[in-house]
């Protein structure tokens, strides 16, 4: 090495961002392309977030008001295609593409031109998907989990389009996956050896290989839901030999993992951000790192928790009940960690810690439902109930949703280069925390009195927890609004911020100015 | 890993080796996640579906021990023939070689085929239900206003597990006749 | 702005608590009728409390950081940041809570999969959207059968009407099960994968096309006992309830004889002389009950999936044509389901009247029962 400094402005090589539109295009500058993704996903966030509102409004009160069963239908199928995939997704890759290189001291993601790809894909695959509102028939109808016969032989026409946009979702998270690992193996800066890589660097890796794991596996399910429906084979219809239960199986092998895609990188986030506002080291970092890795390798072997009800013989009850509470254990040490980073450290509670504390709170507490849905005989009772439903909101909205936005606090002076306003930012906090409970708290209350899920209209009893709940979703609704008001303002109107905002903070990002230079670390730093 | 300009060679083997895990990955689905959801429904009988022709084995019969065989015929909703077990429950004993059968007809004005697809509970009885004939082994073509009776031969392994008192077998009738062309897919 | 939006937040809540006065805040899963939902049950609040001491223990520290650690109190941050021994403790700990857990569901897990020795089978077939029962019988031509469809008027669920105690957890004929006695059930599905589940029964299984599921129950308490179909089915996913009517023995026996005795009257039924008036009234029930949740009440359907039969060339067309559509479904859309199988000649022959008189069609064609009769036998 001949140089340590990460003073680079005087770099001649490159060049500066294309202008207009086409900077944005082509674009394959991990920061540009970081910063689209995070747009789109936030884009994708409201477009679900709308379709959530229909869904809340729908159940405010008992009988058929607002929607036909049919539309309804659409709506939970599209909130949850479209959340998962249009909007925690990419926000995670976004985040990748924006802090990896940042993180490891690296020029930019390792495979420019294939970032470009795999994020221009996207707003094609979701165009597509959002199309099928407007096609005869309707949007698809069969819920995010698109169970066969009711995904192939009674679908809607639309179902074709819905299986290419999959594909093409699919490609992208493949070719994002690839990106991520091949920028954290080969392009770590000299001295940034495995076991000092930031907790986000780590938990990404260990997504990317998820994702490399799984993808193709939804792609196969889906390919074989496209051949059933146009090319006459039976994977998944009885009268041609195959068997409904084997889609379950299939997806499922690929579902569960993907939830942990959902998580792993919320945790590398929070795993950043406590330490930094409680300016102590993070507790544990090595066995974090081992029990992301367990998480993950336990999330291929208990697919079929989801199954409990269709008929798994009895010591296959027992073997997914066993596996699925083992994973308690390595997210429970987590959860310990951050707790004990928290102990005698010296706290401050600027808003990404106020999202972070909530993230570890209300995540637990998706983690102890996750814990009782795990015990097969109790999970009879509360299976396709609004028990689960508010079990995996709490695991995803104030898990990894909170996790997208406390990093987005926190690193907005990086890359804007301008602070937010601490009261609005608090403001927005507050808001969501409360509506996120309300929301879905009472949840679980109707789904343990018997409320099934997806379900458009419901028996008076569960009445009043609804009227709560849909009261709770408006106000979380509405509080986004204020959050897209807080980012816009940020890079309009917010006081410069300074290379370091957080005096606790850690980690190579905050060694390069604020906003972060178009090119960084062409030198790469040295890390001791 | 001390410089960063060689880096473009290495990123080819990652880019391949992950390209290789995604393929592998697709192929899983195929020939092994599927296959292994047959062969493991096969060792253990769940969703007790056969459509596998047994040898009639010369067991010995354990008379003292009584097997009630239940039968059960269920229409997919979009299959409009009569069908109906002709017995609906028989007495059988392990290694009795037993004959029932199955009514069905064709009440509407097309010529039709239909495909029974058995299942049986309990689930652990399946691989000792042995059938040595049964129309689910083929596709059942009936003319327009055609009926037939259709023939089921079974025998219980005596190594049946000695919990098992109760037998209830399934027929779910479904209308293959657009799709009678095609091959039924290899397990 | 946050202001304002609080202000909102309380006014709506303002709004809601006057409104939910005549309250049902239930909050927690019933501990049911059966030995099963019973143990289920504990075994729910054993975890549940397991849960609480867990969360007791950890956000208590949490909040004793958040109070006693705070910067602004002077704090220092110490710099601890590992410990050998306190990760293998909070490691071993909860494994050994979770085998505890384990411990305790193994038993209950055993009891749920012990079909055998049932007194009664019955078979439930899941249909888009209402539920067939059979009683397994050894002689097939005492086994009764019949279709559960849901009860609740459509003007209630329109909001036109008040909604009634049981808004959509109501049946036109329940299940009706002996109390007492070993009750097993062997489920499938006629089309798209259902879910039946009673609560109180701790009873809930996955109803699969083309496979046989089973569960089992014995009730402890004479009651009627509601649940719903919990696996997404489709357009009317929501609306076809599961209601158990739980009957001492010596009153199941008389129900069941009754039931028997009904069917032998179907027949006579059948040959009876209809009038054109008689064939629409029994219609327009059987067509509330089976076609209008597809072509609507109005018989304006919901095209493209479910046409509409007012004016439709099918019901103002050729009767046979009609006979055929009804009676053996559409070989094109799955939707359309083939009733041969599930209605009776009456039902078939009125609701094919219906059709073809309501909503203007006035074709002036009534098709009696023995129409479907010599249909079926192919004349």
């Amino acid at each position: 090495m001949t140089t340590t400094t990460h003073d680079h402005h005087d770099d001649h090589a490159h060049h500066g961002p294309a202008k207009g539109l086409a900077r944005w295009l082509f674009s394959t500058n991990h920061k540009d392309i970081g910063t689209l993704y995070l747009w789109f996903s936030f884009a994708m966030f409201f477009l679900g977030g709308v379709f959530a509102m229909v869904i809340r409004a729908e159940l405010f009160q008992p009988g058929l008001q607002l929607v036909e069963p049919a539309f309804f239908n659409q709506m939970t199928t599209m909130h949850g295609l479209v959340m998962v995939f249009g909007a925690v997704m990419p926000a995670f890759v976004g985040l990748a593409n924006w802090m990896i290189p940042l993180m490891i001291g690296a020029p930019d993601m390792a495979l420019p031109r294939m970032n470009n790809l795999s994020f221009w894909i996207l707003p094609f695959a979701f165009a597509m998907l959002a199309s099928t509102l407007f096609m005869e028939g309707g949007a698809p109808n069969f819920g995010w989990t698109f169970y066969a016969p009711l995904s192939t032989t009674y679908a809607p026409p639309s179902v074709t389009f819905f299986i290419f946009a999959v594909h093409i979702m699919g490609a992208s998270s493949i070719m994002g996956a690839i990106n991520v690992i091949a920028t954290i193996i080969n392009m770590r800066a000299p001295g940034m050896t495995w076991m000092k890589l930031p907790l986000f660097v780590w938990t990404w890796l260990i997504t990317a290989f998820l994702l490399i794991a799984v993808m193709p596996v939804l792609a196969g399910v889906v390919t074989m839901m496209l051949m059933d429906i146009h090319f006459g084979t039976a994977f998944f219809d009885a009268a041609g030999g195959g068997s409904p239960v084997l889609f379950q199986h299939v997806f499922w092998f690929f579902g569960h993992p993907e939830v942990y895609i959902m998580i792993l990188p919320a945790f590398g986030v929070v795993s950043a951000i406590i330490p930094a506002f409680s300016r102590k080291k993070l507790f544990g970092y090595s066995s974090m790192v081992y029990a992301t890795a367990s998480i993950a390798f336990l999330s291929f072997i208990v697919w079929a928790h989801h199954m409990f009800t269709v008929g798994i013989p009895f010591a296959g009850e027992l073997f997914f009940m066993i596996a699925t509470m083992l994973i308690a254990v390595p997210t429970g040490v987590k959860v310990f960690n951050w707790v004990t980073t928290m102990f005698r450290g010296s706290l401050t509670f600027e808003t990404p810690m106020l999202f972070s504390i909530a993230f570890v709170v209300l995540f637990t507490i998706g983690g102890f439902s996750g814990l009782m849905l795990a015990v097969a005989p109790a999970d009879f009772q509360y299976h396709d109930t609004y028990f689960v439903v508010a079990h995996f909101h709490y695991v995803l909205v104030p898990g990894a949703v909170f996790s997208i936005m406390a990093a987005a606090y926190y690193w907005l002076p990086k890359w804007s280069g301008r602070m937010y306003n601490e009261t609005l930012g608090k403001t927005h906090f507050w808001l969501s925390f409360v509506g996120v409970n309300v929301t879905f708290f009472p949840q679980h209350f109707i789904g343990l009195a018997g409320m099934p899920r997806r379900i458009p209209d419901y028996a008076v009893q569960f009445a009043d927890f609804n009227m709560v709940s849909s009261i709770g979703a408006f106000l979380f609704g509405a509080s986004q609004l204020l959050f897209l008001f807080i980012v816009i303002h940020t890079i309009v109107a917010g006081k410069k911020a300074k290379a370091k905002p957080w005096d606790g903070a850690e980690g190579l990002e905050w060694t390069v100015p604020s906003p972060a230079p178009f090119h960084t670390f062409d030198t790469p730093p040295k890390v001791d | 890993m001390t410089e960063q300009t060689d880096a473009p060679k290495s990123h080819l083997k990652v880019v391949l080796t992950s390209l290789a895990v995604v393929v592998a990955m697709v192929l899983f689905v195929f020939y092994v996640l599927r296959p292994m959801y047959y062969l493991i429904c096969e060792w253990t009988g769940i969703t007790g579906s056969t459509f596998e022709t047994a040898e009639a084995q010369p067991f010995e019969v354990q008379t003292d021990r009584p097997i009630r065989v239940q039968f059960l015929a269920t229409n997919n909703a979009t299959m409009s023939w009569q069908f109906r077990p002709v017995q609906t429950e028989v007495i059988a004993h392990p290694g009795e070689l037993i004959q029932v059968s199955y009514y069905a007809k064709n009440a509407s004005r097309r010529d039709m085929v239909a495909q029974a697809v058995p299942s049986l509970t309990p689930f652990e009885a399946t691989n000792y239900f042995l059938k040595t004939e049964c129309f689910c082994f083929n596709q059942q073509p009936l003319a327009s206003g055609e009926d037939t009776e259709m023939g089921l031969v079974f025998q219980i392994d005596p190594d049946l597990p000695d919990w098992v008192k109760t037998i209830t077998l399934t027929y779910s009738l479904f209308d293959v006749t657009t799709a009678s062309g095609t091959a039924r897919l290899d397990k | 702005m946050p202001s304002k939006l609080l202000k909102g937040g309380v006014a709506l809540f303002a709004v809601l608590l006057s409104a939910v006065t005549q309250a049902d805040w239930t909050l927690n899963m019933p501990q049911g009728v059966t030995d099963i939902s019973d143990q289920v049950y504990s075994l729910h609040m054993l975890t549940f409390w397991v849960c609480v001491g867990i969360g007791v223990v950890v956000f208590g520290v949490m909040f004793y950081s958040i109070i006693k650690h705070r910067r602004s109190k002077g704090a220092v941050a110490d710099n601890f940041h590992e410990s050998t021994a306190v990760e293998l403790a909070w490691t071993l700990i909860p494994a050994a809570i979770i085998v505890y857990i384990g411990i305790q569901a193994f038993p209950v897990l055993k009891n749920m999969y012990d079909f055998e020795d049932s007194e009664l089978t019955v078979e439930i077939v899941g249909y888009q959207w209402k539920w067939r029962y059979t009683y397994l019988s050894d002689d097939p031509t005492q086994q009764v059968s019949y279709f559960s469809n849901l009860a609740t008027p459509a003007e209630q669920i329109r909001n036109r009407t008040d909604k009634g105690e049981n808004y959509l957890l109501e049946v036109d004929e329940p299940l009706v099960l002996p109390v007492g006695s070993k009750v097993r059930f062997v489920l499938t599905a006629a089309d798209v994968i259902h879910s039946w589940w009673v609560p109180q029964l701790g009873v809930k299984k996955d109803a699969i096309p083309g496979i046989v599921n089973e569960s089992w129950t014995i009730i402890n308490e004479p009651g009627i006992y509601r649940g719903q179909c919990t696996e997404l089915c489709g357009k009317d996913h929501g609306f076809m309830p599961v209601v158990v009517q739980a009957l001492p023995q010596a009153e199941f026996d008389e129900w069941m004889a009754g039931k028997k005795e009904e069917a032998a009257k179907l027949a006579e039924l059948t040959q009876k002389d209809w009038t054109y008036d008689e064939l629409m009234e029994v219609g327009e029930s059987v067509y509330q009950k089976n076609c209008a949740s597809c072509h609507q009440a109005n018989g304006e359907g919901l095209p493209p999936t479910f046409p509409a039969l007012k004016d439709s060339p099918i019901a103002t067309g050729d009767v046979m044509a009609h006979i055929d559509i009804v009676v053996n479904g559409s070989a094109q859309n799955p939707a359309m389901a083939a009733f041969g199988p599930q209605l009776s000649e009456v039902d078939l022959a009125a609701v094919i009247t219906y059709e073809r008189n309501a909503w203007g069609n006035d074709t002036g064609d009534m098709v009696t029962p023995v129409d479907i009769l010599n249909y079926n036998a192919g004349q």
